[in-house]
């Protein structure tokens, strides 16, 4: 446990991140761009969880915030997929280059 | 090297490797299986910091939750067996190149940083403790995020049921005669 540093869980994290905003670049599919912000935000609470652990141990601020996190995803996951059920009803489509009715 | 160091850099490898499959596999089925691939391991890394609490959370909410309702909109939604289409190389390039870019800058900047992990205080995260915070309404109590986010998760559920709400007919009617 002690032998590995807080730094090797935070290279984890970074990479994890970015891998997620490439497929939120490259992705044009709204299902798949939706799984790439899972990915980013999970980045984020491996953050919290290891900085609360290694730091600041005699806290639990770090957990709190992951679990709010975590919530706030699930709710954002359940309006996202009715926003794309309801989109794939009026456009037969979920791609987002479809959907362009109220680009400028 | 001992056996926690192995099995840290073993999860480390399935978390990222999941996720890089489930970013560029064409198949959103396939995808979305890596996905969960990438989230297990997620919680693997979780237990292996012996925060339980934090792993349990993430098997039932992102595991149980948000991949089968993932997997659901992809059946209601498309053909999961046909190939999406591939993106543009220019964009995989630039992409891949903004990700290698922002990857090596976090990393030297981390590596640049150097925290010090000194305190040997020691980490008490069981499930007792963590309930005593999230409901206590002293300072470090936690009640009232609590509340909020229990009132946002509503307003989440109503809104899903408003907004996939298949309109009926006399709303049309309505509608059609706004317009006129």
């Amino acid at each position: 446990m002690n032998e590995i540093p807080l730094t090797h869980i935070l290279f984890v994290s970074t990479a994890l991140f970015f891998i997620g905003m490439y497929g939120l670049f490259t992705r044009r599919n709204i299902i798949t761009m939706l799984m790439s912000i899972e990915l980013m935000l999970n980045s984020v609470n491996i953050n919290f969880v290891a900085f609360n652990k290694y730091l600041f141990p005699d806290k639990l601020d770090g957990l709190f915030f992951s679990l709010f996190i975590i919530t706030i995803a699930a709710a954002e996951a359940a309006v996202a997929i009715a926003i794309i059920i309801n989109l794939y009803r009026s456009h037969q489509s979920i791609d987002v280059d479809d959907a362009t009715e109220m680009k400028f | 090297m001992n056996t926690s160091a192995i099995i840290f850099y073993a999860i480390a490898t399935l978390i990222l490797g999941a996720a890089l499959l489930a970013v560029t596999s064409l198949k959103i089925f396939r995808s979305a299986i890596w996905l969960l691939f990438s989230l297990v391991g997620i919680a693997a890394l979780y237990f292996w910091m012996q925060v339980e609490f934090i792993a349990a959370i993430q098997i039932v909410v992102y595991v149980g939750g948000i991949v089968v309702l993932i997997i659901f909109s992809i059946f209601l939604t498309q053909q999961s067996g046909k190939e999406m289409a591939k993106p543009a190389t220019g964009k995989i390039i630039f992409s891949a190149l903004a990700a290698l870019l922002g990857t090596a800058f976090t990393i030297n900047l981390i590596n640049h940083y150097g925290f010090n992990t000194l305190s040997a205080l020691p980490f008490n995260s069981s499930v007792s403790e963590i309930g005593m915070q999230m409901l206590s309404t002293t300072s470090h109590g936690f009640i009232l995020p609590f509340e909020v986010v229990s009132m946002l998760l509503l307003a989440a559920m109503v809104g899903c049921i408003v907004i996939a709400m298949k309109p009926t007919a006399a709303n049309i009617v309505h509608l059609n005669n706004k317009e006129d």
